[in-house]
């Protein structure tokens, strides 16, 4: 399969992007993303998960989580490049939602077959996911879960879920004996507690979540071979919301450089602010390229998605580093208080970087891929 | 990787199966000499007969100035230049010695040149029977390229110019060269105005082409000196004082970030056209030994080989995006870190290349131990010259940032 030219972005991908970013603007701008996740800045403070329950709803009934699921089980099987679209414009609103964690988990699930239909068909009717796969160690291979399964039980716990106090269902890799199976349960299920970690970035919320004899239905019974098919569009849409959340960084850090004035001038003239702000733009560029090579790659060049999403991710993570360094730097003293909003941001985007693994581990597999693995 | 033909319209996919059929029996054999990275460091007569002749076959093939008006020896066709492109590289021919007439003098032709002039010059400059040179740069105006000093005094219908033009590629060469003159010494940028001169036939009567040597020891660039050349104003483009604006056309053209895609054909593989790409590095790395083992396998040189991979795919991923205004933010904002991306990306990969090398990559030209015939310091070296030319790398971050991010101007 070939990739077309154009990465198959549609009229009605451009459509959908361009009325997700006017939604975000008109209903979500920063001030009001600040006034909801950053109240307390107390480091002690309980760990709260204030999101607008109310926007969410509407952007439910605009059918935006049901864009991935496929056809066969009433979704709308959009291409993965409209999504990223998508994904990009609710980065750049840095929106507090469980989006990306329910597009996620529908990828997992499609990759199921069959038996993940009646999990699908839920998120088509509104359902919200998360995964629940990582170790305490933070490893992204799923083989590494500390979940186990027995006579349909789970046990154990599984850490650095994303959005956990968001979402209604857990999607859960667990080992079975030799094996890796994916189970869907209720994230209030008898049996479960979610306990919020402490986290760096506001916008959004993770958690630990310990299983103790939680009956769960079995969606996959080859759970590693369904997450290895969806990793690419994981990593693919995570990078998507990264650049969005880039280019608000960018955008945000010129006009300051516009506007702030030192030595009688907007400090944008001088080349020690004016190039690195360029070399940010640079780089948002050659991942948000990558992001949609990478995304086209799902659906038309499956055989390369994996090694297309590394380089997206890599980059993208790339980026949110240095944008992020770039964006406090050249705001000074006030970009480094509280009250200014580039911090939400920042933090935002350092989760992104290391989460579903960062640049150096992302090349790593993209070497063993491109070189070959060392024996 | 994309498949660069599943887009095609009616008219691009008929030109790409003639481009196929054609190439498939006419693509030339390598030569028995020597051929230099590109064209701008064409040394012999023998390499630009040879380079002529390959330019010459592929214009009358109609795979040279698709886009341009039938009136003025073009294809007339539209957006086919790409595609011709796409299959001269495929086909792995030669690049094309009048680099700098297709890439910059055309483009300002057709946009600037009265009709006369354009009927005259661009036929010849499409085929290679006439080669171009620029002659932009002086000893004292190189960024600040509006400070340019070289002097033409009106003289009735005519003007004579005096002045020093400097690292004018294919001079030696040349039968025309785009220029730069100052018409007004009382005013900078609208002090300048652009003319097209003719330089072989000026030989020694006006004009004097001395020959630069680079640090890598090529050829190629030179110095041209004016003394009392007469000039007719029919060969001026442009009016008078408006030379800037003409200059811009020619630089964004130079820059690939021009609305007309061009001519550029390659992919010849030999010895000698050695490009600094990752295919090769790899290719390299795979030879070279490193503490002992392979380079290949060793874990931080690996990290560093998938970084500038990662980063080749990302450029040519950002022409293809270029193509996607949906996914743009700024229509100009891809295409202008083009020149930037494409000539630091080479150089980034060419100086690692130097690394996985090793102690060999003190080996050069003519040492029969050198990793890949010495070619690797060739490279390294030339990629200078993409980094400085055509604006340096600090002139363009200047330009985007002040064009794109709105910053304030450097002057």
């Amino acid at each position: 399969m070939a990739q077309p030219d154009d990465y198959g972005f549609s009229e009605e991908a451009a459509l959908l992007k361009d009325s997700a970013r006017k939604f975000f603007k008109s209903n979500f701008p920063t001030d009001k993303l600040q006034k909801m996740v950053a109240d307390n800045p107390d480091s002690a403070r309980v760990q709260e998960s204030n999101w607008d329950k109310a926007l969410w709803q509407q952007l439910l009934e605009l059918g935006w989580t049901l864009l991935a699921v496929p056809e066969s089980a009433d979704g709308l099987g959009l291409p993965a490049v409209a999504v990223a679209g998508l994904v990009e414009e609710a980065g750049r609103a840095a929106f507090p939602c469980p989006l990306l964690a329910t597009l996620n988990t529908t990828y997992v699930l499609a990759a199921c077959g069959e038996s993940a239909n009646a999990a699908l068909r839920e998120i088509a009717e509104g359902t919200t996911a998360t995964l629940a796969l990582t170790n305490r160690t933070g490893s992204w291979l799923p083989e590494d879960t500390e979940v186990v399964v027995s006579e349909g039980k789970l046990n154990g716990t599984a850490y650095f879920v994303q959005d956990a106090r968001k979402v209604d269902k857990f999607l859960v890799c667990a080992r079975k004996g030799t094996a890796h199976s994916l189970h869907w349960v209720a994230s209030d299920a008898p049996g479960i507690a979610v306990h919020a970690d402490a986290i760096v970035d506001l916008t959004r919320d993770q958690a630990h979540v310990g299983f103790v004899d939680v009956e769960a239905d079995e969606v996959c019974e080859d759970g590693l071979k369904a997450l290895e098919q969806a990793f690419p569009a994981i990593c693919t849409m995570l990078a998507a919301d990264v650049i969005g959340a880039a280019e608000w960084q960018l955008q945000t850090t010129a006009e300051y450089a516009r506007t702030r004035t030192q030595f009688d001038r907007p400090i944008g003239f001088f080349q020690a602010v004016k190039h690195p702000l360029v070399d940010v733009m640079i780089q948002i560029d050659e991942a948000k390229s990558l992001v949609y090579n990478a995304a086209c790659a799902i659906d038309h060049e499956p055989q390369r998605a994996a090694e297309y999403a590394h380089m997206a991710k890599a980059s993208a993570s790339e980026t949110a580093a240095f944008a992020s360094s770039r964006s406090v730097q050249f705001h000074g003293g006030i970009g480094y208080t509280w009250e200014c909003y580039v911090q939400l941001y920042f933090k935002r985007q350092k989760h992104s970087q290391m989460l579903w693994g960062d640049a150096a581990w992302h090349r790593a597999r993209l070497a063993d891929i491109v070189l070959g693995e060392v024996g | 990787m994309s498949e660069s033909d599943s887009k095609d319209t009616l008219e691009q996919a008929e030109f790409r199966q003639h481009c196929r059929d054609w190439l498939s029996d006419n693509t030339p054999a390598e030569p028995s000499f020597r051929l230099p990275i590109s064209a701008l460091e064409i040394m012999t007569e023998e390499q630009l007969k040879y380079l002529k002749d390959w330019q010459k076959s592929a214009y009358d093939a109609g795979l040279v100035g698709c886009d341009y008006p039938l009136e003025y020896g073009g294809g007339g066709r539209t957006n086919c230049q790409r595609i011709a492109n796409e299959e001269m590289h495929r086909a792995k021919t030669p690049y094309m010695p009048n680099i700098i007439g297709l890439g910059m003098a055309a483009p300002t032709l057709l946009h600037h040149g009265q009709e006369e002039l354009k009927k005259h010059l661009l036929p010849r400059l499409l085929s290679g029977e006439d080669i171009w040179c620029q002659g932009f740069s002086e000893p004292g105006s190189g960024s600040d390229l509006a400070s340019v000093q070289t002097f033409a005094q009106r003289d009735g219908d005519a003007w004579i110019i005096n002045g020093h033009k400097v690292w004018t590629s294919l001079a030696h060469f040349a039968e025309w060269m785009i220029i730069l003159l100052r018409t007004d010494k009382t005013e900078k940028h609208g002090g300048l105005s652009y003319f097209v001169v003719p330089i072989s036939s000026a030989l020694n009567k006006g004009v004097t082409v001395k020959p630069l040597i680079k640090m890598t020891g090529e050829t190629g660039f030179n110095e041209v000196l004016f003394e009392d050349l007469p000039v007719n104003d029919g060969l001026r483009l442009g009016g008078l004082g408006q030379g800037w604006q003409v200059a811009t056309t020619t630089l964004l053209h130079e820059r690939d970030a021009g609305e007309l895609v061009t001519p550029r054909s390659g992919g010849m593989k030999n010895a000698a056209s050695h490009n600094a790409d990752t295919t090769n590095l790899i290719d390299l790395a795979r030879k070279a030994q490193y503490n002992g083992k392979p380079a290949v396998q060793d874990p931080l040189l690996r990290d560093r080989i998938m970084q500038q991979l990662i980063r080749e795919t990302a450029l040519q991923e950002n022409q293809r995006r270029t193509r996607v205004p949906a996914l743009l933010e700024h229509p100009a904002r891809l295409q202008l870190q083009n020149k930037l991306l494409r000539s630091e990306i080479a150089q980034e990969i060419a100086a690692l290349a130097l690394e996985v090398a090793g102690a060999s990559a003190s080996l050069y030209l003519g040492d029969e131990n050198a990793p890949a015939g010495g070619q690797w310091p060739l490279a390294y070296m030339s990629t200078y010259g993409n980094t400085i030319a055509a604006g340096t790398s600090e002139v363009q971050r200047n330009i985007l940032g002040e064009r794109i991010l709105s910053l304030a101007k450097s002057k």
